[in-house]
């Protein structure tokens, strides 16, 4: 079995060896060892995908947009990447991104769950029927996690989820009721040796 | 009085680096204070006449157990080389997590002695490899079987029986990654498995030599007496493959300086020091020059810095004998600032190792701050703007800033990966081919470009618009937002310089691993020694921290 450490260091520089820089390079080495500690298939997208990259051009896209449609090549899913998590701050006020065309978002994927802690909110990424709840860049919950290698995402939709309660006000109070079982009534005497009694604030 | 922590402009630099020696602070040190009321215990020790085989050693402390095996093989001496292109050695080693089970040791046997080209698991924590100083080894091995004790001073000279090649950690080959067990209190410091494997190895070495002793004689043969054993180390060999290391990991460089540093700040800003102490420095220090004395290098680089460190030595003795009082008022602030007016690079920090023998109170619980989370500083924040990261620039870089880069000398060099053993390693640029495939360890280089392009950048424009068209300089617009933080966490030097020395920056590593006795063999390589002095594993029981001042050399 292969070390994270080994699966970062070698996706650093596979990256480099396939003509990105450095600092992109970097960022994917980090990638990868993510989605495959979570059980994701990212050394096996990003070497396929390096593999067509030899033979095929891909569109960089540089600065998102709300809709951003690829001409006739398909996007960079790592250029995308970069973009997207560089610019997710001013991005965020879209509350949803689309992109249409994008290689390998497998590879996407992981710089859309870094922007997720970026922001401090969860980000919905729908990759045709496939969906995505990044949480925080702790987690992923998905509906497909493990499909293998994925060469093309048609419709991509990033969508900024407003944080709020996954629950009814009512089981939120009825919890609370419960859990002022811990509490002790306080009587008089408790109240009058309590932290700042006989003291006036007026001073 | 307040003292400011001294500059990283002063501190960082190479030359600076390089003369760092040795302290309280040291890992090798902070591992036996850590695991000296652990149960040391030999579990295994098969091997033939000759002495080879397999051993087994291990610390155990509740239900917690590491275990070094060790497998001793037969090598040719056309086949032992320190370098890291060899592919047999001595003896090789691995730290298990645990006990290990016979499978265990047989699936080891057939992947540890290759090292590199072998497969470890995540039950593994560390590897490494060793050969024999054979003509040490054997002087020992021919003296013991006649019943005598070796030539204590040639064991002197040479320091150990053995030196390790190359240690490794952290995820290489397969062993485990770092995260499967950073929770663990016990190895909270820096590089804490690695010096258990050194140090277990040192104690394999000691328990060979007799073996072998005693079967080549059985009725005359004795055992290597406690005392020399103490008095001998582990020796290493050290490449370039460590320098990068410091350069790519900026946090845990920042807080292994920065604890210092702020031992140092502390210690001066005592106003009373008590007799007790500053009686306890003077004894250290005095008897820490047969440590100097001893020091043996051909190098003629380290003889001139080991003569100039002497004779500043003798000066600062001195000085503190007829001259100085430690009665006072901030005592150690004015010997401090003494030695930097009055001795070299070597001796300043010498005697800052030194000052900091009294008082443990101060270094213990800086130990802990010296490893680092480094994932936590790698996103860059780019919301912010051009002009804040030029002012970073201007602020952390001054001296950087100032090197001239059309100049073919400051260009000199670069830093590449070599494909035979995947090591790091320097060439010229002008003479070699292979610069197009340079690692980014050019950082000086690449910060003056990153001050070009920022500077006809708009200044309210944001990163994340700068990075759209200067992504090649992104790996150095993460590490100046590093630096900002956290101020030692970059070497200000040019390392690609005609100038620079590499061996500097093994010096650095080193001196924090606790190493003594740097021994450069050339400006790409030098030996070390490690745990010359330190108690054996069955004296962990009664251990004193100052045993590195207690060798017989």
């Amino acid at each position: 079995m292969k070390s994270l450490s080994e699966i970062d260091t070698v996706s650093k520089r596979a990256t480099r060896g396939a003509g990105f820089d450095w600092g992109i390079a970097e960022e994917v080495g980090k990638n990868i060892r993510m989605l495959e500690m979570l059980g994701i298939a990212g050394i096996k997208n990003l070497n396929h995908y390096y593999k067509i990259k030899v033979k095929k051009n891909f569109e960089k896209i540089n600065l998102i947009d709300k809709e951003n449609k690829s001409n006739k090549l398909e996007y960079c899913p790592i250029i995308a990447g970069v973009s997207f998590l560089d610019q997710v701050r001013s991005l965020e006020s879209l509350s949803e991104i689309k992109f249409e065309n994008i290689a390998f978002p497998i590879l996407f994927l992981p710089f859309v769950s870094r922007a997720s802690e970026i922001v401090g909110r969860k980000i919905l990424l729908k990759v045709d029927n496939r969906t995505f709840l990044l949480n925080y860049n702790t987690s992923i919950y998905s509906n497909s996690l493990n499909e293998g290698v994925t060469t093309i995402g048609n419709k991509v939709v990033v969508k900024f989820l407003e944080n709020q309660d996954s629950f009814e006000e009512n089981e939120w109070k009825e919890l609370y009721t419960l859990s002022e079982k811990t509490f002790v009534e306080e009587n008089e005497s408790l109240k009058q040796s309590a932290a700042g009694a006989g003291l006036t604030d007026n001073d | 009085m307040k003292i400011d922590l001294r500059s990283p402009d002063i501190i960082m630099k190479l030359s600076k680096l390089g003369s760092f020696h040795q302290s309280k602070l040291s890992f090798l040190r902070s591992f036996l204070k850590e695991f000296k009321d652990w149960n040391y215990k030999r579990d295994l020790f098969e091997l033939n006449e000759l002495g080879y085989g397999t051993a087994v050693y291990s610390f155990k402390k509740n239900d917690r157990v590491y275990s070094l095996i060790c497998f001793a093989n037969k090598l040719e001496g056309n086949e032992r080389s320190d370098r890291v292109i060899a592919t047999k050695w001595d003896a090789a080693f691995t730290l298990h997590d645990g006990v290990p089970a016979k499978q265990d040791i047989e699936r080891l046997r057939n992947e540890v002695p290759k090292q590199e080209v072998g497969r470890l698991s995540y039950k593994e924590l560390t590897l490494s490899r060793a050969n024999k100083s054979v003509r040490v080894f054997n002087h020992v091995v021919d003296s013991l079987s006649e019943g005598k004790q070796p030539d204590i001073s040639l064991l002197s000279s040479v320091g150990y029986l053995y030196r390790t090649t190359a240690v490794y950690g952290s995820g290489k080959f397969g062993l485990a990654d770092r995260f499967r067990i950073k929770d663990r209190e016990e190895i909270y410091g820096p590089f804490r498995l690695e010096m258990m494997l050194v140090y277990l190895v040192r104690q394999f070495t000691f328990d060979q030599v007799n073996h072998v002793a005693k079967n080549k004689n059985p009725k005359k043969a004795v055992s290597l007496d406690h005392e020399i054993c103490r008095n001998l180390g582990i020796g290493n060999s050290t490449g370039l493959g460590m320098a990068p290391f410091i350069v790519n990991h900026p946090t845990l460089l920042n807080n292994w300086v920065l604890a210092r540093e702020t031992v140092l700040k502390k210690i001066r800003e005592i106003k009373m020091v008590e007799k007790k102490d500053s009686n306890l420095f003077v004894k250290y220090l005095k008897k820490s020059i047969k440590n100097i004395t001893s020091w043996n290098t051909d190098s003629e680089y380290q003889q001139k810095k080991i003569k100039f460190l002497l004779k500043d030595l003798k000066n600062f003795i001195n000085f503190i004998e007829k001259d100085f009082n430690f009665s006072s008022v901030f005592a150690f602030n004015k010997i401090y600032l003494w030695v930097e007016k009055n001795s070299g690079d070597e001796c300043i920090e010498y005697i800052v190792s030194m000052m900091m023998e009294p008082y443990d109170q101060i270094v213990s619980p800086l130990i802990k701050n010296m490893s680092s989370e480094e994932e936590q500083y790698f996103n860059i924040p780019t919301n912010r703007t051009v002009l804040e990261l030029r002012d970073i620039l201007e602020s952390k870089y001054k001296e950087i800033l100032k090197i001239d880069f059309s100049k073919s000398e400051n260009n000199q060099n670069f830093w590449f990966i070599s494909k035979n053993k995947e090591e790091p390693r320097l060439a010229d640029r002008f003479e070699e081919k292979g610069s197009d495939l340079e690692q980014p360890l050019a950082i000086a280089r690449d910060i003056h470009k990153l001050y070009e392009a920022l500077s006809v950048s708009k200044n309210s424009s944001t990163i994340d618009k700068f990075l759209s068209r200067n992504n090649h300089l992104r790996h150095v617009v993460r590490r100046a937002f590093i630096v900002e933080k956290f101020p030692y966490s970059e070497i200000q030097d040019n390392t690609i310089s005609k100038s620079a020395v590499p061996i500097d920056m093994l010096r650095l590593k080193l001196s924090f691993f606790g190493a003594v006795k740097f021994d450069p063999r050339s400006d790409k390589w030098l030996r070390i020694c490690m745990f010359q002095g330190a108690p054996l594993p069955e004296q962990l029981k009664d251990y004193n921290d100052s045993w590195v001042y207690n060798s017989l050399n």
